[in-house]
């Protein structure tokens, strides 16, 4: 796959640019922590259903036959849709303009 | 024989497609239904036309594998609904709601969960190392020839598997919907999936797959409002109606609910123990990560803004038609679980099978007009799945295996978009044969099939080898050919296969997924074997991860779009 023309030194220029160094940073913490938290969520759900399916079926108070499990199934697919959302949003601003500025201080 | 008379039949009726065919050969099980059959032409003529389109547009390979790399992050954020979604889920899925409750719930967020990671951890690395193929990115700095002969063969298992499965249900459900003979409704779609793919590549397979997610969210959200209609908007009141439905029905389903007490509203008897729920929530997960035809949708955007932006929608769409699965589910309890018009109640289950519960939902919601729109929406949400799965399947042949492992690289553009086409031929030829040769079998495991091997040959080495510096070509080798091999031996010696398919009496492994003990050998092998590796080649790929890097975050050296 090397086929592209890549200029060879701006790679090294890039690699040792501190603003390189502080957008891998960031990102890489910020992606591993929202995904940490979607797989905490998914296998909190899923050790629930495997462990202890009952407490999904308590109802949402007295007079109601809904069960928790439903809103609570209803806030995990939701909260997938908010965590890509948190990150595009910080994606489109903050790093994008962080590889912005590499790109043009290491022409 | 008999078989290949009906298929010249139907070659003729393909080609001089008059009204005539219902009298023709082979009894079909239900009706002609006529308004169904003329939406499925309309939508038809309209993706044959886009094709037409498509094909004067594609010239070079980028264009065919990559639909030029000029669609958006909207568009390709439908498109991917729109390859993700397919008739199982949208059947499936909501007759699962139908019939045990809750547990359909279960499997729609194992099928969602997976996208955000991909977005975290995969989408713009995707775009930004490969230009073609998932194996564009692992080959980056591994050894060409090794690791694009086992991305290839990751991919067409899985694209086979699930071919497969796709082209069962079509034919069952096009015998039902459109009362179709079975083979008539596998060649048809197996006919339009290699012209779309053959002549349009990945610009006409994007517009199908567009087009028919709109169609599907349309159609779900319909179905869905119209039973939230009959109990006014009063959230409380639907459940409650669902769960006198469930009381007072005669489905054979409903029944045993009720004789064992279960409550529809929780976790039910689908997943038995705890090995097998986190096996299954692995699969499902990461399995989308690693499949080919899903990862080869980012290659066809401009930049990673844009693959960032895709699976954003796609994730907003795919979430929310899962909702309308599981409200369309119950709503079924409460409208068609009573309505003798929709139930077989000397088999105790719905007409055409309880698969068919958000089919008849349509009817009850709006009609004879709309079921036939809702029938041809099944029929053209196959067909969009499909059509990715063969691209995929044909781009791994041409790309992978021919253009990179046989040629080293260098070959003519016009060749390898010849030998792509002629592979969706293939492809779509050993479709339509296995289609028509499993019709009586039970295909259900293949798709959990195909889910665990993208998740243990697939994922494990496309990840590794963006985030793991030290993996080598003999790690990802072993690792991945680990995890493939251990995925079909274990669901092969599983009650799925060898009891249920193979007829024998005990099953040899104890658990319907393997996910968690494949995954586990391949990363486990991709790990021991790269970390034992000290060869040259070894340490030349392990310094190469650091340029890699560079690329993978900014973007620089990346394929950028074609401009025409």
């Amino acid at each position: 796959m090397n086929e592209d023309p890549v200029d060879q030194r701006q790679v090294e220029r890039i690699q040792n640019h501190p603003k390189y160094k502080e957008l891998v940073e960031k990102r890489s913490r910020f992606t591993w922590w929202l995904s940490i938290i979607m797989l905490v969520i998914y296998y909190a759900f899923v050790l629930v259903v495997a462990f202890a399916p009952k407490s999904l079926g308590a109802k949402i108070s007295s007079t109601s036959v809904i069960s928790v499990g439903i809103p609570i199934g209803v806030l995990i697919i939701v909260s997938a849709f908010v965590l890509t959302g948190i990150y595009v949003r910080r994606a489109n601003s903050e790093f994008d303009s962080l590889t912005q500025a590499i790109k043009e201080e290491t022409k | 024989m008999r078989r290949l008379s009906e298929l010249s039949a139907l070659a003729s009726v393909l080609l001089w497609s008059s009204g005539a065919w219902a009298a023709d050969a082979a009894k079909p099980e239900n009706p002609l239904n006529m308004t169904a059959i003329i939406m499925f032409f309309i939508f038809v003529s309209v993706t044959l036309g886009i094709t037409y389109w498509a094909a004067s547009r594609t010239k070079t390979a980028k264009d065919f594998y990559a639909a030029g790399g000029g669609i958006t992050g909207m568009q390709n954020g439908l498109a991917i609904a729109g390859d993700y979604m397919s008739a199982a889920s949208f059947l499936g899925i909501s007759a699962m709601v139908f019939a045990k409750g809750y547990d359909g719930l279960i499997y729609s967020i194992g099928f969602l969960v997976g996208w955000p990671v991909i977005l975290f951890l995969m989408a713009e690395q995707l775009r930004n190392l490969g230009r073609y193929t998932f194996a564009d990115i692992v080959s980056f700095r591994l050894s060409r020839i090794p690791i694009r002969t086992l991305s290839a063969l990751g991919t067409l298992c899985t694209v086979i598997l699930y071919l497969i499965a796709q082209m069962v249900g079509a034919g069952q459900l096009i015998r039902t919907l459109f009362g179709l003979p079975y083979e008539y409704a596998v060649v048809i779609v197996g006919t339009l999936m290699i012209l779309y793919v053959a002549f349009g590549g990945m610009l006409a397979t994007t517009w199908v797959q567009i087009i028919k997610a709109v169609l599907l969210l349309t159609g779900a959200t319909f179905i869905a409002i119209g039973a939230l209609n009959h109990v006014h908007f009063d959230i409380e009141l639907f459940f409650r109606s669902a769960l006198e439905g469930v009381k007072s029905s005669g489905l054979a389903d409903h029944k045993k609910v009720v004789a064992e007490n279960k409550d529809i509203f929780a976790p039910g008897g689908l997943v038995s123990d705890p090995i097998s729920a986190i096996s299954l929530g692995l699969a499902l997960m990461f399995g989308t990560a690693g499949l080919p035809h899903i990862l080869m949708r980012f290659f066809t955007v401009a930049n990673a803004k844009e693959a960032r932006k895709s699976v954003f929608y796609a994730t907003g769409f795919i979430g929310y038609f899962y909702i309308l699965t599981f409200i369309i589910g119950f709503g079924a309890v409460v409208l068609v679980a009573p309505n003798p018009h929709y139930v077989d109640l000397a088999k105790g289950v719905l007409n055409g099978g309880n698969n068919m519960a958000a089919i008849h939902m349509a009817h009850a919601t709006g009609g004879d007009l709309f079921l036939g729109f809702i029938s041809a929406v099944a029929f053209a949400t196959i067909l969009a799945v499909v059509s990715g799965l063969t691209l995929a399947g044909a781009s791994a042949v041409s790309h992978d295996i021919y253009a990179n492992a046989i040629r080293g690289g260098k070959v003519d553009e016009r060749v390898e978009m010849r030998i792509s086409k002629i592979a969706a031929l293939v492809i779509g030829i050993i479709a339509i044969y296995l289609g028509i040769q499993f019709e009586k079998q039970n295909v259900a495991f293949m798709v959990g099939l195909a889910f665990a091997i993208a998740a243990s040959a697939n994922f494990p080495i496309l990840i590794l080898s963006i985030y793991w510096k030290n993996l080598t070509t003999r790690g990802a080798l072993i690792g991945g050919s680990l995890g493939l091999i251990s995925t079909v031996v274990m669901v092969v010696l599983s009650k799925t296969v060898w009891v249920d398919v193979l007829g024998n009496k005990a099953a040899l492994f104890p658990y319907k997924d393997p996910a968690i003990f494949s995954m586990t050998l391949a990363f486990v092998g991709c790990w021991l074997f790269s970390k034992m590796d000290s060869s040259a080649q070894a340490q030349k790929e392990r310094a190469l991860f650091a340029p890699q890097r560079v690329r993978c975050e900014t973007g620089v050296g990346a394929t950028g779009a074609s401009k025409h």
